[in-house]
């Protein structure tokens, strides 16, 4: 490894990193005679957090950013000015082995620019893949991008030799990413997508055949979506999230607050910020679809096509419904305990498992962690009745749990300019 | 008040259980040897660790408890947290006592506290897992030095040995002064004495220049740029950096000595 390699190290990543994916989950795989490294399935595990405090798991780095595409909102278009590199295969086989066995990652997430056509670029990441595992036997975590585009066979190929697989919708509705990537449309993500679960599906019949026939992307398929780029509703996107979470090889869609990288583009709008604050509610609301048996149009509906951005969607959920409160914690279902605001799903597994051996009352409510501050305008226990929602009202509860405004501290405020 | 006073292990722990039990006279503090009795204390009852009645202890738990919940039980004894052997010894008598299998009675407050602190030392061993770091040595041996909260790399080596496959390696706890060194095929618990743990002496825990392999250097530089290369700066968020990795790890985290 010499200076130029490290070069090129550092111009793929900045390259790389605007795709939020970082799993390492979804596949148990201990290690076999002869062969380097493991998953561990469960949650995966994080290596490192950068600065900007996402997860550092695998490798994410591009195998070349040179690109044919003009996409707007992505920083390897063609016609940005910028430095481009090719990493051989052999330097990122090195590279990958080397960091893996320092337990500085867990494996491979190679995605890349198109280079002359999409199934010539996927051939290309699948030779890759293909050497660390056959050559190197490197038996740790491989995540490959699906060029949209790529022709069946390819991604076949692809899903033999990687965990998982994954296709960017980038933008939700079809119109919008015609505006922004002339290039693309629907038909070249979605056709990926669906040789990989066909692929899935197929490869379970024949486990179910023969034992030892060779998994296909043990760790399913993810998505990312741009928030922000285009008008779309938080409505449109939740719904096109939840359309996909229907197949069950879709383990993740991830959501990524468009940060302007090409800001002279008129299409885009001029954000000083990324949409943080949006990104992370349409996380939550996604995880109330996986986790807490939301369906999408109780989260949103058509009155209210954006999430509110000052309180969580569970407790706007909450607070448009007091006729579902209170709850009663020592009678009621698991699915009506996920939905109390303050009850998560470690908190109601631990009600469900101890409210066979006795009554619950608020002191051991608030040890279990049951966020107490929330939780008790929705929940009544073996104690005497509280005020709940229904006495305090949804507006007046709103107010209370609207967050403190920046600078204020509960004071009233003369302004004093007589302007 | 009655005290016991055990040898401090876990075994020790056991035979306590089935003394108390025999001398149906239950403590209400368990020291070890060499903690010193409380003022006014009435004279103690010194327990001999015995393995036969330890294992019969044992195996009586393992008629009632689950294997998570015995697992609990190791793992809230290799947290070393004050009172932890105090909290074990409650919550055997109370599940050996219940008719019923009580370990999901979470009102309870010592069967929640063995679940939390379980829980807490599971958390240091995924930490383990995520932020050890190897070194290669000269001769090819993968160094990693770690100082967990909680005693846990008894928990997290089986990890590496399947991670690592035929590599050799040595992890060592620089708090508690032992590790575990594996050949490739057989896995040894090691501790260095003054002279071989020179490299332990620098406070960031880095080899010696001359005892690296000559390739080290150019990878921590390679893992530093890349650390700095993949964050966004639009995003810098400093505060959830240290959340879900706190200053206490970054001592020896390779990308942090850049």
């Amino acid at each position: 490894m010499n200076e130029q390699v490290l070069a090129k190290l550092k111009i793929l990543t900045e390259s790389a990193k605007y795709d939020v994916s970082c799993a390492s989950s979804g596949t148990v795989r201990a290690n076999r005679p002869g062969m380097l490294g493991n998953t561990v399935g469960g949650i995966g595990i994080c290596h490192s957090f950068s600065d900007d405090g996402r997860c550092i798991s695998l490798l994410k780095i591009m195998l070349t950013n040179y690109c044919i595409y003009d996409c707007a909102y992505c920083i390897n278009r063609r016609s940005n000015d910028l430095r481009r590199a090719t990493l051989s295969v052999s330097e990122l086989v090195e590279l990958t082995m080397e960091f893996y066995v320092r337990n500085y990652i867990e494996g491979l997430f190679l995605s890349s620019g198109v280079v002359r056509n999409p199934d010539y670029t996927m051939e290309r990441l699948v030779r890759v893949a293909k050497d660390l595992r056959e050559v190197h036997r490197f038996n740790g975590y491989i995540h490959l991008k699906s060029i949209p585009g790529a022709s069946a066979e390819l991604v076949r190929q692809a899903g033999l030799y990687a965990d998982r697989l994954s296709v960017n919708v980038e933008i939700p509705t079809e119109q919008n990413l015609k505006r922004l990537a002339p290039e693309k449309d629907h038909k070249s993500v979605f056709a990926p997508m669906r040789y990989i679960r066909q692929g899935m599906i197929e490869n379970k019949e024949d486990r179910r055949r023969f034992r030892h026939a060779p998994r296909f992307a043990p760790a399913g398929q993810s998505t990312q979506m741009i928030i922000g780029a285009t008008p779309e509703t938080d409505r449109d996107v939740l719904r096109l999230s939840s359309n996909l979470y229907q197949h069950p090889d879709m383990k993740r869609v991830y959501y990524s607050g468009y940060v302007s990288v090409n800001t002279y583009d008129a299409r885009l709008p001029v954000l000083k910020q990324p949409p943080l604050v949006r990104e992370h509610r349409l996380y939550q609301a996604d995880w109330l679809m996986r986790f807490y048996q939301f369906g999408v149009e109780e989260i949103v509906d058509e009155q209210t096509p954006f999430l509110e951005l000052e309180i969580d969607p569970k407790l706007a959920w909450a607070l448009r419904h007091p006729e579902q409160f209170p709850v009663d914690v020592n009678r009621a279902d698991y699915e009506m305990l996920l939905r109390i605001p303050g009850v998560g799903v470690k908190s109601a597994r631990l009600i469900v498992a101890s409210r066979r051996f006795g009554k619950l009352g608020l002191h051991e409510l608030k040890k279990m962690g049951v966020v107490m501050k929330r939780a008790r305008y929705f929940l009544t226990c073996s104690e005497l009745p509280m005020q709940t929602v229904n006495e305090v009202t949804p507006q007046r509860l709103r107010t209370l749990f609207l967050p403190p405004r920046p600078g204020g501290d509960g004071q009233l405020e003369l302004p004093f300019s007589t302007e | 008040m009655t005290i016991f006073v055990y040898d401090h292990t876990f075994e020790g722990l056991l035979t306590t259980v089935f003394e108390a039990y025999a001398r149906k006279c239950f403590p209400d503090t368990l020291l070890s040897e060499r903690q010193s009795l409380p003022l006014f204390a009435d004279e103690p009852v010194r327990v001999h660790t015995d393995v036969g009645r330890a294992d019969r202890v044992w195996r009586a738990l393992q008629k009632k408890l689950s294997a998570g919940a015995l697992n609990a039980l190791t793992y809230v004894w290799l947290s070393e947290e004050e009172g932890a052997d105090i909290l074990l010894f409650r919550y055997i008598r109370k599940v050996v006592d219940a008719p019923v299998r009580i370990e999901t009675c979470f009102s309870d407050p010592d069967v929640l506290a063995v679940a939390q602190t379980a829980r807490r030392v599971s958390r240091e061993r995924l930490r383990l897992l995520q932020f050890l770091r190897f070194q290669k040595a000269a001769d090819g041996t993968l160094v990693g030095l770690f100082s967990p909260l909680h005693n846990v790399l008894p928990l997290g080596v089986e990890h590496f040995r399947d991670r690592l496959g035929d590599r050799r390696w040595l992890i060592y706890d620089t708090k508690r002064h032992y590790g575990y060194y594996s050949d490739g095929k057989q896995l040894d618990e090691v501790t260095l004495d003054e002279r071989d743990a020179r490299f332990t002496r620098s406070s960031d825990g880095r080899l010696d220049a001359a005892l690296q392999s000559e390739d080290e250097q150019q990878f921590r530089l390679a893992w530093q740029t890349y650390f700095k290369a993949v964050a966004i700066r639009e995003r810098i968020n400093p505060r959830k950096q240290k959340q879900d990795m706190p200053l206490r790890y970054w001592k020896y985290l390779t990308e942090k000595q850049g």
